[in-house]
């Protein structure tokens, strides 16, 4: 029996409080069986994530955020029309392998190769992103399978690329030529983090406009919220599902050329998938409850989490992988807190093909 | 191509296919007709192939190895109750978090224990030996594929029948299904139907934990990072596809095994390994869209 009143404030944080504590238990518990010592592992993690001689950490946490933070926005996008793409990885790996192909073979002034490649992997993204609807709206495959399913032939089909016809033989790795030099992004002055990050602050602008005045992103919004309504005051659904999806694709798109000019500078069989950049935008997208402003935030968060998790590593040789874990551990006790966010989100409602 | 499908080591190959897929189906099945949208297969298989290597290294014997998988299993099912069930998290979000979650366990405890990234194999690891019938394996044709397997495909074979009758008669099964179809009947009944979903996602951690172990000590002998590499999403499929009907999810899962399987020994063809490797999930696209479009036309001859 409680001996003294809680109070309203304190009730409504205990949760969070406790939430809190779970989180750092099982942290605890896995520093603990890897025998690291939690003092220097801690003290790690900072210093990975935001620290570093002259910043380098840090300017590491912004670069990966970049690709984390753009990919959650793309994933936003569709996640509040009600479209349960999980196909982001499949439309980020085709935008990176068309920026590095038009790179590497097209002729010209950089800056305009720059600008067609960038252009192209939008386009590829989208097209990729659209294929998906596609099979959703006039094939019958809900998207939640169908974006899915379509991660794997991209990833596939990049690296026959990489690995026969474009490779860069002389490398003995699986990957293609380097993009010309001229093209890469030029690092902020003093630094080694490249304009790539820009890229992301255009698109969290636009996110944040288009999600919250304009009139297309207050239709998707309806449409994710109520597709019985949004279907009934005569919105056109299927345009919209589309146009989103398209939408959705190019910014993944554009993440895949981030990586390859600003961090890569070449397309390297799994360098956007193994890093599970399109998952971790899920789950910061997640995180938030799919609140447009605080994606950014989200996944900021997340890439400190796993560049502080690689400082850790270093620090106190407790293996990087643990950053998978939190996340998965913190979305775990934080989506039980905000749920039916996506019940619209399974195809035809319930699930079944 | 021809002879590559009618060569008979070909169809003795399909069992080891069709059995993680299988067995994750089954518990995806499970979790379906009891109401639960588990679509974290994937991260189910991984676990369990992960913790049947960690068992048969340890203990010397695979029968442990599928032990500990199933075990293992059965614990990732408890998480996925208490947050999905108790707590009421989204289904689909706990599934992409517990996928998550597996991905960063085996590929954390792969390091931390055994020291390694990417893969481990060790001579230490027992490897399931082939179960051979005798007479059975005498029968043309079938002798080949039905003997000379691994125990968890047997276990996989049994299932079906088993949870069909399950399903259909026993007091537990129908339970299961009320919880998926009528849960207010079920808690007017007085079983409480979150009880019921636990047990059923405990029992599909079960399955999917043994088909994990089919993955690791019986089609090889060793842990790579991923390596259900997108099975358990294709058991997925198969469950959507179904409706986690034991019977029909046989079928298909013994269809998207035997194009797994060919996809393996089309390699031989000189055909490159990445559309080879591909071959699987544009397999399950096409059949979505065939079965659709059948469905589709089926709805429309009813309504005219």
């Amino acid at each position: 029996m409680m001996a003294f009143d809680t109070g309203k404030a304190t009730r409504s944080a205990l949760p969070w409080v406790f939430t809190f504590l779970w989180i750092a238990a099982i942290i605890l518990a896995l520093l603990l069986f890897v025998g690291a010592p939690v003092g220097e592992a801690l003290s790690g993690f900072w210093n990975g994530a935001f620290g570093g001689r002259r910043n380098a950490y840090l300017m590491a946490t912004l670069s990966r955020s970049a690709l984390i933070v753009g990919m959650a926005l793309s994933v936003m996008l569709s996640f509040r029309a009600g479209l349960f793409n999980i196909g982001g990885e499949g439309q980020l790996v085709a935008g990176g392998l068309v920026a590095a192909l038009v790179a590497v073979l097209m002729p010209g002034p950089p800056l305009v190769v720059l600008v067609v490649a960038i252009l192209a992997a939008m386009l590829a993204g989208a097209l990729w992103a659209l294929l998906a609807g596609v099979l959703q709206l006039f094939m019958g495959v809900p998207l939640l399978v169908g974006s899915l399913l379509l991660n794997y032939p991209i990833r596939y089909i990049a690296s026959y690329l990489v690995a026969h016809p474009y490779r860069d033989v002389q490398s003995g790795m699986v990957q293609s030529h380097l993009v010309p030099q001229e093209t890469w992004f030029a690092y902020f002055p003093g630094t080694r983090l490249d304009i790539g990050i820009l890229f992301t602050a255009v698109a969290a602008a636009f996110a944040l406009i288009y999600s919250y005045w304009t009139v297309h992103g207050y239709h998707t919004r309806l449409n994710g919220l109520s597709p019985d309504f949004a279907r009934t005051v005569g919105l056109p659904v299927r345009r919209l599902t589309l146009q989103t999806l398209a939408l959705s694709g190019a910014i993944a798109g554009m993440v895949g050329a981030i990586a390859v000019f600003g961090i890569h500078h070449r397309y390297i069989d799994g360098m956007l998938v193994q890093p599970l950049y399109a998952w971790t935008g899920i789950i910061a997208v997640l995180l938030v409850g799919m609140v447009p402003w605080a994606v950014p935030i989200s996944g900021f968060f997340f890439a400190a989490v796993q560049t502080g998790a690689a400082g850790m590593e270093r620090a106190a040789g407790v293996p990087k992988e643990i950053a998978l874990v939190v996340q998965a551990v913190i979305i775990l006790f934080v989506a039980s807190r905000v749920s039916g966010a996506l019940t619209t989100s399974r195809g035809d409602g319930d699930g079944h093909v | 191509m021809f002879e590559l499908i009618a060569d008979p080591s070909f169809a003795a190959s399909i069992p080891r296919f069709v059995t993680p897929i299988l067995l994750a189906a089954l518990g995806g099945a499970l979790c379906e007709r009891a109401g639960v949208f588990n679509i974290a297969l994937e991260g189910f298989l991984l676990v369990g192939a992960f913790a049947a290597v960690l068992g048969a290294y340890f203990s010397g014997t695979p029968y442990i190895g599928a032990l500990t998988a199933m075990v293992a299993g059965m614990a990732l099912g408890v998480v996925f109750a208490e947050f999905n069930v108790r707590r009421g998290g989204d289904s689909i979000v706990v599934s992409i978090a517990i996928n998550l979650l597996a991905a960063g366990l085996t590929t954390f405890f792969l390091r931390a224990i055994f020291d390694v990234t990417g893969a481990f194999s060790d001579p230490a690891i027992a490897g399931f030996a082939p179960i051979r019938l005798p007479f059975i394996e005498d029968v043309p044709l079938l002798g080949p594929i039905l003997s000379g397997q691994a125990l968890p495909f047997y276990l996989a074979l049994l299932s079906v029948p088993f949870l069909h009758v399950f399903l259909a008669r026993h007091r537990l099964g129908l339970r299961i299904r009320a919880a998926g179809e009528n849960p207010q009947a079920l808690r007017a009944g007085g079983v409480s139907p979150k009880r019921v979903q636990l047990l059923a996602l405990i029992a599909c951690g079960a399955l999917c934990g043994l088909g994990g172990a089919q993955l690791s000590i019986a089609n090889v002998n060793l842990f790579v990072e991923n390596m259900s590499a997108g099975r358990g999403w294709i058991a997925v499929v198969a469950v959507l596809l179904t409706r986690g009907r034991p019977w029909p999810l046989f079928f298909i899962a013994l269809l998207f095994g035997a194009v797994d399987s060919l996809s393996f020994r089309v390699q031989g063809l000189g055909l490159a390994q990445q559309f080879t490797d591909m071959m699987p999930y544009l397999a399950t696209l096409i059949v979505l869209v065939a079965l659709s479009w059948w469905r589709a036309r089926r709805a429309k001859g009813d309504a005219s």
